[in-house]
């Protein structure tokens, strides 16, 4: 009799796919040596974020290898990494577009047309959420309260840039601009910008 | 309003990030001098005696929670500051770390030497790397200028602050979950007891401060508890941030004392509602807390007289909605967050958060049928006080609130077999068609 056919094996877990040959360059090696004194000597797991960024930021994704590399580096199981990886939203284990638009769609932005800035966007690069165009420029997510909600609708661009008050009906210009101009497109953050000047919030009155 | 603010008084002056300016300006590490002059028990009565309570969403006495933190133990102890402000509706604690990151930094500093710790991490969320920049490039300069590190004015005490930067997590902010992710694991609540003030982080005691609590602390050091408690009602003393977003002319961050009603904060604060349309009910603490009518708003905004209105001030998250806001699209909406939010560990949170999710979703389908109202009733009283972290009574929240208020509109969802309120701004083609 055959023993526990695939069939018995509903788990959907798909391994993250193997990718090549990966270690951290000098420059995030060093990075990385210089961070992890921040916690005891024996807690260097605390230590995995941080190498998940860094790994993240030097290959664009997370692949097998990588996943591997941080094991190494933090002296845990690839496991261990895969579990973590597996948890956290801002890790990526495809590769994705040049711009990542994570487009807020909670409660505050959504009052405020966040919905519809997702289906404009759709419709001007012609994916869904969760794709990527066939250029490799823009992957399009939905994401959950970035903590901006006073700035609704708010997208926030890869890991790094925001972009603050987008109206459905500007999605479209936003696009074009961003292709063209890159990061210079984007809004930024209200506090760098509107120092005294217009807007909600005390300081603004 | 003749509130003096305290915290964000400087925050839109192009340089209220910088150490010359908190120096000059606010007095900047004078609290901290002070603080290693007396002893850390006398600290603690003060912070007591002051009536400081948390303002990361549960209102507990910041002074008994350092009083708890284990104090006969050889092992170290640690500062874990909050800062991971996930709350949907909340963006207060971003604003002071940005702007105002010393006053952060000394708290940190001075409730180290309260409790005896010589580390503090702030547990930032991953979302604020524009934040952590301010923030590290300051805490950086506080080391240069001898406010950090060793031996800070000659006390003998040392102090290392640090950011960790989390990944996109709701759930880490529930205090045991960050100590999870900071010591590099999913974000998952542990079992209390024991309680962090006895095995936190790395299993050692450990005290959970949000951000903007611990931005207090230097008040209360430098002016006294009877001024902090006098800001206030009593009980409610401080001064405090209100967050206000939604359908309101000048949504942002606004600073008064819990004497402030909700309508002083919505109609005046915030400018009163776009284009003058009706408020049709308001969420006073974040979207955990149960929603509040028009007629409710003269409570103040204090957490004693929101509980006593049947909220929760929670984290001062005021999300505003006018009359054009369904609220069974309210309640679908805030349950796709939590949904999928929950961190997987108890079993009724991680089904019922989805359970409830498709039952609202095919009520705004206008698929949903009579039996789904007693079903959505059951499932959230399923997850409600079940769960290992209070995660799982805050995504129960909006079903069994908007329930409780609005019956009559989950009633018409069946009878007509259609969203009757399907508002402009939502999305033109409902998510959720078809699923069952
Ligand atoms: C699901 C969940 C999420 C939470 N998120 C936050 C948060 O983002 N920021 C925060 O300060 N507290 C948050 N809390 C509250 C913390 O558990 C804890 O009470 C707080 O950090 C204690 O600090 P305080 O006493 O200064 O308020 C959350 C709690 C739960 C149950
Ligand atoms: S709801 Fe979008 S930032 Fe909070």
């Amino acid at each position: 009799m055959e023993y526990a056919p695939a069939k018995f094996h509903k788990s959907a877990r798909t391994l993250p796919e193997p990718g090549e040959a990966f270690a951290f360059t000098p420059e995030n090696q060093a990075k990385f040596d210089a961070y992890v004194t921040r916690y005891p000597p024996d807690q260097r797991k605390s230590a995995i974020l941080y190498a998940l960024y860094l790994a993240q930021g030097q290959q664009g994704y997370l692949t097998r290898a990588a996943m591997q590399h941080v094991a190494q580096q933090i002296r845990c199981t690839p496991a261990e990494v895969e579990d973590v990886v597996s948890y956290y939203t801002m890790f990526f284990t495809k590769p994705v577009g040049k711009y990542v638009l994570n487009v807020c769609r909670t409660l505050s932005c959504a009052l405020l047309g966040a919905e519809r800035v997702t289906e404009e966007l759709s419709a001007v690069l012609g994916i869904k959420p969760g794709e990527t165009d066939p250029t490799g420029t823009f992957t399009l997510v939905e994401v959950e309260c970035l903590g901006a909600c006073d700035r609704a609708p708010v997208v926030m661009i890869n890991d790094t840039d925001w972009h603050e008050r987008l109206a459905p009906e500007h999605v479209r210009r936003f696009v074009e601009d961003l292709r063209a101009r890159g990061k210079a497109a984007l809004s930024g953050c209200h506090l760098h910008k509107e120092q005294g000047a217009g807007g909600g919030g005390q300081g603004a009155r | 309003m003749a509130y003096e603010r305290v915290l964000t008084k400087h925050v839109n002056e192009p340089h209220s990030y910088t150490l010359d300016f908190y120096l000059t300006q606010q007095r900047g590490y004078e609290a901290l001098r002070k603080a290693l002059t007396l002893d850390p028990n006398d600290i603690i009565e003060q912070v007591k005696a002051s009536g400081l309570r948390g303002r990361g969403g549960a209102g507990f006495p910041t002074g008994l929670k350092w009083q708890f933190v284990l104090k006969d133990t050889p092992k170290p102890k640690y500062i874990c500051c909050n800062a991971d402000e996930s709350e949907p509706g909340t963006f207060k604690d971003h604003v002071l770390m940005e702007r105002n990151p010393h006053l952060l930094i000394e708290g940190c500093a001075v409730a180290c030497y309260a409790i005896g710790a010589k580390v503090a991490y702030i547990y930032i969320r991953g979302e604020f790397y524009h934040v952590q920049q301010v923030l590290e490039a300051e805490i950086e300069n506080a080391y240069k200028a001898g406010y950090l590190g060793k031996n800070i004015f000659g006390s003998g005490f040392d102090c290392d602050v640090y950011v960790h930067r989390g990944a996109g997590a709701y759930e880490a902010g529930e205090e045991t979950a960050l100590i999870e992710s900071l010591e590099g694991k999913r974000a998952q609540p542990r079992i209390k007891p024991p309680f962090p003030a006895v095995a936190g982080l790395y299993q050692r005691p450990t005290a959970v401060n949000n951000v903007e609590t611990l931005c207090n602390v230097p008040l209360i050091v430098l002016y006294g508890s009877e001024w902090f408690a006098g800001l206030g009602p009593e009980k409610n003393g401080g001064p405090k941030l209100f967050c206000i977003s939604g359908h309101v002319k000048q949504p942002g961050v606004y600073e008064a004392s819990m004497h402030t009603t909700l309508r002083e904060l919505v109609f005046d604060y915030a400018g009163g509602m776009i284009d003058d349309r009706p408020l049709k009910a308001i969420i006073p603490g974040g979207s955990s807390v149960p929603l509040l009518l028009p007629d409710q708003l003269d409570t103040p905004a204090s957490f004693d007289a929101v509980q006593k209105a049947g909220s929760l001030l929670g984290s001062a998250g005021l999300i505003v909605m006018n009359d054009s806001v369904c609220m069974v699209w309210l309640a679908m909406n805030l349950l796709h967050f939590y949904r999928h939010e929950s961190c997987g560990k108890c079993t009724p949170c991680r089904e019922g958060t989805d359970w409830l999710f498709k039952l609202l979703g095919r009520l705004e389908a206008g698929e949903g049928r009579q039996k789904d109202l007693d079903l959505l009733y059951r499932v959230s009283n399923n997850i409600v006080g079940k769960t290992l972290c209070a995660f799982g009574d805050a995504a129960a929240t909006p079903v069994i609130s908007t329930m409780k208020l609005f019956r009559q509109e989950y009633e018409a969802h069946v009878r007509e077999g259609r969203c009757p309120l399907p508002a402009p701004w939502r999305a033109s083609r409902p998510l959720f068609a078809g699923a069952h």
